[in-house]
């Protein structure tokens, strides 16, 4: 087993697998930007170094900076986490000239999962069904006509580097495929340097149904259950579950045995996450796969009783899987909130800056997956998932009532985050048909928002602008300091001109903005 | 002591005193006793006729905000007594309108120029932060008098960007 393992990644993330580390009595190594100084990966680890500044460009992206952290560190191992160089094949191949062990599967794999073209002619060798489409990059106009007369409209055009969402275009009616394939290609190639455009067929309110998979470096794989994440904004996750609401047991036998064949056809090993786009008829495609640890892996955990980054760490020691397909049951239900730093009444933009009060859930099948603290500034140069709240619960039902439980209990002040778009979506009675599709949230956010009902508090004869007024009076009193300090910005508050703004704010923001 | 409350636009009276265990509250001229004790910053437990609350409170850089549960309450906090508080709050729909950076960022690009006509919600500058592009809009029909946002600055919340007239 390794000694010492350093982590390359930041955020929740980061914290996550530190813990694993201790927990298995490994020493570990954090890597930071300028501006994550102060942030908790940093407070956790065993050893930090600064790699650079704030852009992830010049830091956490920099394979020169983090491997010669390695080397000073003498860290044996590097876990990439999710994003950043996570699923960077050269920076897998620098690690591996390096001689230090990469987390994750082998240069090789990634490469043949990375372009969605040259995964889909494996998986066509293999036998794995996909969406009926092109498996290779077309050649013209021309030849997109006769693919779309094939399969039939609508149709989706994609690029082979793709993600995101960019170079995608929906197609209805031949009339519209030239300029579609014109306007993919070159949004493909301006974002990914690589304009290759294939065609798929559209699916009609898709859900997005994943399946995970471990494999060591001795040639077993096993499948670990599907995660539901057809909860989904501008192509984004926002809430994840496991087991899907749709998904019966021989189903899940079904898509697991083909996310294992799909491991198999890449010589795949570690922990990797298996796509597919299902159709209203529980039809199942392939649609990639994710090399790396997903965001969302702690439904599966949960719902598995298996600890995936341990198990990731074991198969990159070069240990077997301690357990055979046999032996993996789902048992119960969970459910996972991404909290994004971002401002639900304000278009869900994003919303850096200082946390100056932070209240946590804890109790009863509850896992929160944090990288923030009261009095941290979270700095504007990242994505903004701040935590992660997962309800578990003996079904479905009751993973629902503790997430919003748990969620009530949930404040944070000083940023905004999107702690009530939650409360709405467990709310929602479609969610709790489990009527879900990728077009769901979108459907959902078009809705008036209405009050939030469930769990509000104990009813007394007071209104809760009633308790909201008689609070307002009491912090004046008990609090008076506070209030004399914000009064009279509180009174002038309308149009906000400069000189409202708090000062130590300003500050706070100006150090942290100003690199 | 006395207070005139703005709860989410409606106005109350509300008049505190000192009672034997707790306090007098008198709303809008009903009376209750009530207790409280803020027992960390920012967190208010309160009791109103045996009826228990949690109220959070939120102080950002321009406004007040009570949380009643999952509720949130802009709320504005006037002492009678105060000369400050009697000044009158500007900043209606008419006269010239800020628009204010919503969060720390970089400004990307331009999308007017000073002198231009712009519609209610059309995009005024954009602000990067946390690898995300945000139109920021107009919030009036009227005309651009000034733009103090220039592309590669770093702005902080509260910063004025634009002025629309």
């Amino acid at each position: 087993m390794f000694k010492k393992i350093l982590i390359a990644n930041r955020g929740e993330i980061a914290v996550r697998i530190i813990r694993a580390c201790r927990e298995m009595g490994i020493a570990t190594v954090a890597v930071y930007s300028d501006v994550d100084r102060a942030a908790l990966h940093v407070r956790k680890s065993d050893e930090a170094y600064p790699i650079g500044p704030a852009p992830a460009a010049e830091s956490y992206l920099r394979m020169d900076k983090i491997l010669d952290v390695a080397k000073r560190s003498g860290a044996e191992a590097i876990h990439p986490g999710y994003g950043f160089l996570s699923e960077n094949a050269t920076f897998a191949q620098a690690c591996a000239d390096a001689g230090v062990k990469f987390i994750g599967p082998t240069p090789h794999s990634m490469r043949l999962m990375g372009s969605k073209t040259s995964a889909r002619q494996q998986m066509e060798k293999a036998g794995v069904p996909f969406v009926p489409g092109t498996s290779r990059g077309l050649n013209s106009p021309e030849e997109g006509e006769q693919v779309a007369e094939r399969i039939g409209y609508p149709i989706m055009l994609k690029a082979a580097a793709g993600g995101g969402g960019k170079g995608m275009r929906l197609v209805q009616t031949r009339a519209e495929l030239r300029s579609a394939l014109e306007s993919a290609q070159s949004e493909a190639q301006r974002s990914f340097g690589d304009s290759e455009v294939y065609i798929e067929k559209a699916i009609a309110n898709p859900r997005h149904i994943e399946m995970q998979v471990l494999a060591d470096e001795h040639g077993n794989t096993v499948w670990l259950g599907e995660r539901e994440c057809s909860i989904q904004r501008r192509h984004q996750k926002v809430l994840e579950e496991a087991p899907s609401p749709i998904v019966d047991p021989e189903m899940r036998r079904r898509m697991g045995e083909v996310a294992v064949k799909v491991a198999r056809a890449a010589n795949y090993t570690n922990a990797g996450t298996v796509e597919f786009l299902v159709d209203q008829q529980k039809n199942f495609y392939f649609l990639e796969m994710n090399t790396r640890l997903q965001v969302e892996h702690p439904v599966t955990e949960l719902t598995t009783g298996f600890d995936l980054v341990h198990l990731q760490i074991r198969i990159a020691a070069g240990e077997k899987l301690p357990f055979g397909q046999s032996e993996v049951a789902i048992r119960g239900h969970a459910i996972e909130c991404r909290i994004y730093a971002e401002d639900p009444d304000n278009n869900y933009f994003p919303s850096p800056g200082k946390i100056t009060v932070l209240l946590q859930p804890s109790g009863p099948g509850i896992r929160r997956d944090s990288g923030m603290y009261e009095g941290w500034t979270v700095p504007m140069d990242y994505d903004p998932l701040l935590a992660k709240l997962i309800g578990y619960g003996s079904d479905r039902q009751q993973a629902i009532m503790r997430l919003e439980r748990a969620l009530y209990e949930y404040f944070v002040a000083g940023i905004k985050t999107n702690i009530s778009l939650f409360l709405r979506i467990l709310g929602d009675a479609d969610f709790h048909a489990g009527k879900l599709d990728t077009g769901f949230l979108d459907r959902l956010l078009a809705k008036t928002n209405p009050a939030v009902a469930t769990l509000a508090p104990k009813s007394g004869t007071e209104s809760l602008e009633t308790i909201a007024a008689i609070a307002a009076g009491m912090f004046a009193v008990l609090d008076p300091a506070s209030a004399a300090n914000r009064n009279g910005k509180a009174a002038g508050a309308s149009s906000g001109g400069p000189a409202t703004v708090s000062s130590n704010w300003k500050k706070q923001g100006r150090s942290e903005g100003l690199r | 002591m006395v207070y005139e409350i703005i709860v989410a636009g409606k106005p109350h009276r509300l008049e505190l005193q000192k009672a034997a265990g707790g306090w007098e509250c008198r709303l809008d001229g009903q009376t209750v006793h009530i207790d409280a004790v803020i027992p960390r910053r920012d967190v208010l437990s309160l009791l109103v006729d045996g009826h228990a609350y949690e109220i959070k409170r939120e102080q950002t850089s321009t406004d007040l905000h009570m949380w009643v549960g999952s509720s949130r309450f802009a709320v504005e906090l006037h002492d009678p007594r105060s000369l400050r508080s009697r000044q009158k709050a500007g900043g209606d729909e008419k006269g010239p309108k800020k628009i204010l950076a919503p969060m720390p960022g970089r400004v990307v690009r331009l999308l007017v120029a000073e002198n231009s006509e712009v519609e209610a919600g059309q995009g005024i500058v954009v602000v990067e932060a946390m690898k995300m592009q945000n139109e920021i809009k107009s919030p009036k029909k009227g005309v651009v008098k000034k733009i103090s946002a220039s592309p590669g600055a770093a702005v902080n919340p509260g910063d004025v960007l634009a002025v629309v007239e």
